[in-house]
């Protein structure tokens, strides 16, 4: 036990977490912690808006696979990083986030700069704690590490009254976290795995259907050893992708509403699904009732509440997804003679070659032949974040992800904003690695000023705007459902985003053919400092293929 | 109520800590589940509290309930009750006007009756306590109403499985 303030004990317990990075705007209610930061060693990256200070934190973590951790002060503060703690709960990224608080008297008297952060984020983390004394602060602390990064991963908000970090208390940081209401199950029921096997062995047509899970659970390597002993192609999901390389014949892209032909014809055909870490989400499925009808579905999952949420699976494997498909393998190789499939990896190869006629058959600055020109100069290991929107869509079609957690983009919510913030925070995981933000000029002037820290902290990443002038996406909708009634869409001005990157001193080109984006791109990879490429496409460009919402995946339009 | 839909009793043993029962209840509203009753007090543990839940639904909804409760954290545990092997009990409190003496008389044997109380007299309406199961309190109520009910207050039905079944903390 020693004595400290509360302020210090946050401090403390954040270097036992292992945390070397925060992203955060101080204020008023958070100062003691802010005056403890000054002489710590902990790096504190200031940004421009509480939002992207949340946002950072989940690219960090969905990057790095660690916890990423973000801080505000009370009342407006707390409230500007909701859209961030939100985003992280949709999408099952750890993050821990640190509100200041009023002083515990003022609490429930509306006083200044004061918000029920704890009442508003009730729905949106996985866990939240008001800390009441400040010798809780040990505890509390590494209980929300322990919650973020444990079982389906998730935010988890903790709000620190003033007077706490103020208060001086014994401390004891070697205490043990004890949870009565959260037992993590990870070991898969074997009697479930072995109905799994039975059905998997006798498949003719299976398909797996990989999500953000197995990429959570660093399970992609097991899920590469199951689908080729079984043969099965694998469709990812939006947060799934790079759980297998999407240069693998056996990959089938992104499933959804903007999936690929293969994936979303190939699935439908299924006779047996293994589903493993997805909450099969509307975008995911399309219509639930016409949903692989004729196939028998498996879902591992490690939240026991999504098993039959949506999907009501035939069997449900509620187990870590490495430690599941591990013992599925195990069991699946002891049994299981090797299947010919030719007839149906000609007809997968066939799919996929008419998507690759969807990028051929296009000239110009056309978006999924910018797109996959692009990949073709990044090194593998470049890590892609978008923002939503087409431009997401685009990437998520077009650009081949080959490895886990070098894809980063919003599922669940669909942030607009999203993916400069967080090539921020995935930039500050992975130095080493390229990050390339691939925007739409809508979300990009959602979070753009943060273009201040990436420059002032020397964070170098590189966004590329797909310039169209309108809010696309919602344009194609309008343009396919509403009789291009072109409602609230068209931006009218967006700024010169070269004169825009220019004035916060980070830089910014403009081009005009593929050639040149390939050139600003190489430039951009060498430099020290962010660069925005301006990249101007047609306002009316469609995103291809696309199932009409809740339509059956493989009826979709083609254009 | 459709064919499939009836009332389950759930029981929830949860901390005993402030906004357990914020965190419970929003997450009813949120997945658009509908409370029948919520009746909470402390449980045999003083850091514990028992909720216990009725909700109207058919075995699909219930069972996403429970999955749902358990993934709260500061919920410890969560059964569902069977009627069949549970105690069920509701406590209401009636108040109800008394115009003359014949009218008091009748509903104080009635009371007796129903082995209700009289917990409180004025010159004009008694309180009375009953307690039972919902359809003993629902058919006193209704006994009550000639005579002029004027306020009621229920707690809403509290649960506990019979004999060597139990629900609490290992
Ligand atoms: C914060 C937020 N507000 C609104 C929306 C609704 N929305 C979805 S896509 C979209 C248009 C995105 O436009 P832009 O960023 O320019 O990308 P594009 O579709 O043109 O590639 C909008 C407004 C959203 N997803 N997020």
């Amino acid at each position: 036990m020693v004595k400290m303030t509360g302020a210090k004990a946050l401090i403390e317990s954040l270097k036992r977490e292992k945390v070397e990075v925060i992203f955060g705007i101080p204020g008023g209610a958070i100062l003691p912690v802010y005056d403890e930061l000054y002489e710590a060693s902990i790096r504190h990256i200031l940004m421009r808006h509480e939002q992207c200070a949340a946002h950072a934190a989940d690219g960090y973590a969905r990057a790095s696979g660690r916890v990423g951790v973000c801080m505000a002060t009370s009342g407006p503060g707390a409230t500007n990083l909701v859209t961030g703690i939100a985003n992280a709960y949709m999408d099952s990224s750890p993050i821990v986030a640190f509100t200041g608080q009023v002083p515990k008297a003022f609490i429930g008297k509306d006083a200044f700069q004061e918000t029920d952060i704890i009442g508003i984020t009730t729905p949106i983390t996985k866990c939240n704690f008001q800390i009441t004394a400040a010798s809780q602060i040990p505890k509390i602390v590494k209980t929300a590490f322990h919650i973020a990064s444990t079982g389906r991963c998730g935010p988890v908000l903790i709000d620190i009254p003033r007077d706490t970090q103020t208060e001086e208390a014994e401390m004891n940081f070697d205490v043990r976290i004890d949870l009565r209401g959260y037992r993590l199950n990870h070991d898969p029921h074997p009697l479930q795995v072995k109905k799994a096997v039975d059905l998997l062995m006798n498949a003719e047509k299976p398909v797996i259907l990989a999500g953000g899970g197995v990429i959570a659970s660093n399970a992609c390597s097991e899920l590469l050893s199951v689908a080729e002993l079984l043969l099965a192609p694998v469709a990812t999901t939006l947060l799934g992708k790079g759980s297998i390389p999407e240069n693998h014949p056996l990959s089938l892209g992104m499933v959804g509403m903007h999936g690929t032909i293969a994936a979303n014809k190939i699935i439908q055909e299924a006779d047996v699904l293994l589903a493993v870490g997805t909450r099969f989400a509307d975008r995911t499925t399309g219509s639930v009732k016409k949903f692989c009808v004729d196939a028998k579905i498996i879902h591992i999952d490690i939240d026991t509440s999504e098993i039959g949420k949506n999907i009501r699976p035939h069997i449900p494997i509620v187990a870590d997804a490495k430690k599941a498909l591990k013992s599925i393998y195990a069991n699946l190789v002891q049994i299981l003679q090797r299947k010919e499939r030719t007839e149906w990896m000609r007809k997968i190869k066939e799919f996929k070659d008419q998507q690759e006629g969807i990028v051929n058959s296009k000239e110009g600055l056309s978006p999924p032949r910018l797109l996959s020109e692009l990949r073709k100069i990044l090194p593998e290991n470049a890590i892609i974040t978008t923002e939503v929107g087409q431009n997401q869509m685009w990437a998520a079609l077009y650009m081949k992800v080959y490895k886990p957690r070098t894809f980063i983009s919003s599922g669940g919510l669909g942030t607009m904003g999203f993916g400069f913030p967080a090539a921020l925070g995935a930039k500050t995981a992975c130095p080493d690695q390229p990050v390339i933000d691939i925007a739409g000029d809508g979300s990009f002037i959602m979070t753009e000023q943060d273009l201040a820290s990436s420059v002032v902290w020397g964070i170098p990443v590189t966004v590329i705007v797909l310039n169209n002038s309108v809010l696309g996406m919602v344009a194609q909708w309008q343009r396919l459902f509403y009789n291009r009634r072109y409602s609230a869409v068209n931006l009218g001005k967006v700024p010169d985003f070269v004169k825009l990157a220019e004035a916060y001193g980070a830089q910014g080109v403009k081009v005009g053919s593929v050639e040149e984006l390939k050139e600003a791109v190489m430039k951009s990879l060498k430099s020290e400092v962010t660069t925005v490429i301006d990249v101007p496409i047609s306002s009316e460009e469609n995103v291809f293929p696309m199932v009409p919402p809740g339509g059956e995946l493989d009826k979709f339009m083609v254009g | 109520m459709s064919q499939d839909e009836k009332l389950h009793i759930i029981s929830a043993i949860v901390e005993h800590k402030p906004g357990v029962l914020h965190s419970v209840s929003n997450m009813f509203r949120r997945r658009g589940f509908n409370i029948e009753s919520i009746s909470v007090g402390v449980a045999e543990q003083e850091d514990l509290a028992r909720m216990t839940i009725t909700i109207k639904g058919d075995e699909r909804t219930v069972e996403q309930v429970v999955k749902q409760l358990k993934k709260i954290i500061d919920v410890v545990k969560v059964s569902i009750l069977n009627p069949a092997h549970t105690v069920t009990r509701e406590l209401a409190l009636i108040k109800v006007s008394t115009p003359d003496a014949q009218a008091r008389s009748d509903i104080i044997n009635y009371t007796e009756i129903f082995k209700g109380h009289v917990v409180d007299v004025a010159h004009e309406s008694l309180i009375i306590e009953v307690t039972g199961d919902s359809d003993k309190i629902n058919a006193f109520i209704e006994l009550m109403k000639p005579f002029g009910v004027k306020e009621i207050a229920r707690t809403g039905i509290t649960a506990l499985p019979r004999g060597m079944r139990s629900i609490k903390m290992e």
